[in-house]
């Protein structure tokens, strides 16, 4: 399957990555390639299977509606790269506008 | 040209259970900041998601009032984007299979026929952390707080059928009335409990295929939901006869200038790559589950409303006002078991009890310092005429700023009515005796001088005498 470099790019931006000219371009070769790999499961006749929902054979997994201790606040600030009154300190986000 | 316009809502309600739907933390509203999370919540590498089973309790109840199917199978998936109030990268939300579909819930229209607006489909999901702009002039910053993230939200979305401002809000309404009676949400508007966005289009009447739609979010009451969908229906209408095109976008109301707004629309905003989340398992849902869902639903508010005007002699206006609110409708109730006089109960109710719950902001007849028991005291004491109507009204105001019993107040108060016949004689020969030209006018002919006779023996009576009692004494004196 045929991968364009653009294509490569969109993904890259949906993830926050940035990739140079020719990374886009390997990467579009790569990921063509894997997608070739993945497509040779459409040769499987599925006729009568129904989807899988979960690679376990479980269900229903449940908590009951009771309250757990939480993190102190310095606690859970202790990885945030910057803070201030209590909260994670991020880059401006202008919103609306 | 003739327009007409196509409504349809999407309404996130938030669950009102202790803990978060995927963790243990607290739900209360208003703590300090990011004191209820933890690694699922926060998203920390590793923590897994359990789901919290008093929402899938909340989410098939719904389902069941407003006559949804329950999928016997559902999931959930991680929809994809990056913004700083999500700290996963994904919000954990349900896609292809969600919990529930086909539901309906029914309105009038605007011509008064009753009409269904279908529900499409009503899936469960986590809420986002909120963000915090600091207003200091030049603050380059913005601060996370996490506490929302996780708090559980259903999502209700309905099909395009609505095609007026009233329609909406008439659904939104009832939606909202079933929630509360339901218990699973309490409605409030303003701390963001419901949230409503209205997905707005126009097409020349007789068009089979819709206009291009925006969607209005940040409406946060059933006045500002109408204003935003009138102003998108002239604005879209205005837009396309001088020939320009909707463009498909999101845009704020701001309930200020009675306006929407486009957005700074986000690039790619909608390519959310939506994927079956694999840290949780499928939710399998079986009959039995669902009977007991059944077999704990409350009567709803479109059937108290017909019991209260079939058995309660309500009209249909009193019987919808006084059901909006489960609180109030379990109140009257109360009441009338108190004292079996349903029509009196309802006046006090849409009368003095809205009034003073209104001037002081209550939101529930719950939190008002009167009980059924205070209200159904005082209609005893005047059906037995120991007060009158009109003193009623003096023992409501001291009930209500004292919480005392009517027995009480009226013994504390003396305003016990006076039926003694000698007693209030001698008060009408004081009042006659004062005004002797206006008895002669009287005589002459003047009979309405008696309106004058009374209120000043009511008066002087403090407003204690027996109204018929004054009358008969008055009619008696005055024509012998």
């Amino acid at each position: 399957m045929k991968i364009t470099t653009d294509q490569v790019l969109h993904v890259a931006r949906l993830a926050r990555l940035e990739f140079t000219a020719e990374e886009a371009e390997k990467f579009s070769g790569q990921m063509g390639a894997i997608l070739d790999y993945v497509e040779k499961l459409n040769e499987l006749d599925l006729e009568g299977v129904a989807p899988m929902a979960h690679v376990h054979d479980v269900v229903n997994a449940f908590r009951e509606d009771e309250v757990r201790p939480s993190f102190a606040n310095e606690r859970a600030l202790k990885n945030a790269p910057d803070s201030e009154d209590g909260c994670f300190k991020v880059a401006k986000i202008i919103e609306g506008a | 040209m003739q327009w007409e316009m196509v409504v349809g809502l999407e309404v996130h309600a938030q669950m009102n259970t202790n803990t978060k739907i995927f963790c243990g933390c607290s739900t209360s509203f208003g703590s300090d900041p990011n004191t209820q999370v933890c690694p699922v919540c926060l998203g920390l590498p590793g923590a897994l998601p359990v789901l919290n089973k008093k929402v899938v309790d909340y989410a098939i109840k719904v389902g069941l009032a407003t006559e949804c199917k329950v999928a016997g199978m559902s999931r959930f998936a991680r929809k994809n984007y990056f913004y700083p109030d999500l700290p996963k990268g994904y919000q954990i939300s349900q896609f292809e299979l969600p919990i529930l579909e086909f539901g309906r819930i029914g309105v009038v229209d605007d011509e008064g026929n009753p009409k269904d607006i279908g529900i499409t489909r009503i899936h469960m999901e986590e809420d986002a952390g909120k963000l915090i702009h600091p207003e200091t002039p030049g603050c380059n910053y913005s601060l996370v707080d996490l506490n929302r993230a996780c708090v559980p939200l259903i999502e209700i979305v309905s099909e395009p059928d609505i095609r007026s401002a009233k329609e909406a809000s008439q659904y939104a309404k009832k939606l909202r009335e079933i929630l509360i009676y339901l218990g699973v949400c309490d409605g409030n508007m303003n701390e963001g409990s419901l949230r409503i966005d209205a997905n707005v289009s126009v097409r020349p009447v007789g068009q089979k295929e819709f206009g291009t739609r925006s969607e209005t979010k940040n409406v946060n009451s059933f006045r500002f939901l109408e204003q935003a969908i009138e102003y998108e229906r002239e604005r879209q209408i205005d837009l396309l006869e001088e020939g320009g095109v909707v463009v498909q976008e999101t845009r704020l109301f701001d309930s200020v200038k009675g306006v929407t707004k486009g957005m700074r629309s986000k690039e790619e905003a909608h390519d959310y790559r939506y994927f079956p989340d694999p840290d949780l398992l499928p939710l399998v849902i079986d009959d039995e589950w669902i009977e007991r869902m059944k077999g704990e639903l409350p009567e709803l508010p479109e059937a108290r409303r017909a019991r209260f005007t079939s058995d309660f002699g309500l009209s249909g206006d009193d019987s919808d006002l006084i059901c909006q609110s489960r609180d109030m409708a379990d109140f009257f109730e109360q009441t009338v078991k108190l004292h079996n006089d349903p029509k009196a109960v309802a006046n006090w109710i849409m009368g003095s009890i809205m009034r003073d719950m209104n001037k002081e902001g209550l939101e529930s007849v719950a939190d008002a310092p009167i009980t059924p028991e205070h209200i159904a005291g005082m209609l005893d004491l005047v059906k037995a005429g120991t007060i009158s109507s009109t003193i009623a009204k003096e023992v409501f105001d001291h009930m209500w700023a004292t919480g005392k019993s009517a027995r009480d107040v009226v013994e504390e108060k003396g305003l016990v009515q006076v039926t003694d016949t000698s007693e209030i004689e001698a008060i009408v020969d004081k009042i006659l005796a004062a005004n002797p030209d206006e008895v002669e006018q009287y005589k002459g002919g003047k009979t309405k001088l008696m309106g004058f006779f009374v209120g000043q023996i009511m008066r002087e009576s403090r407003g204690k005498a027996n109204p018929g009692v004054v009358n008969q004494l008055l009619k008696a004196k005055l024509e012998s």
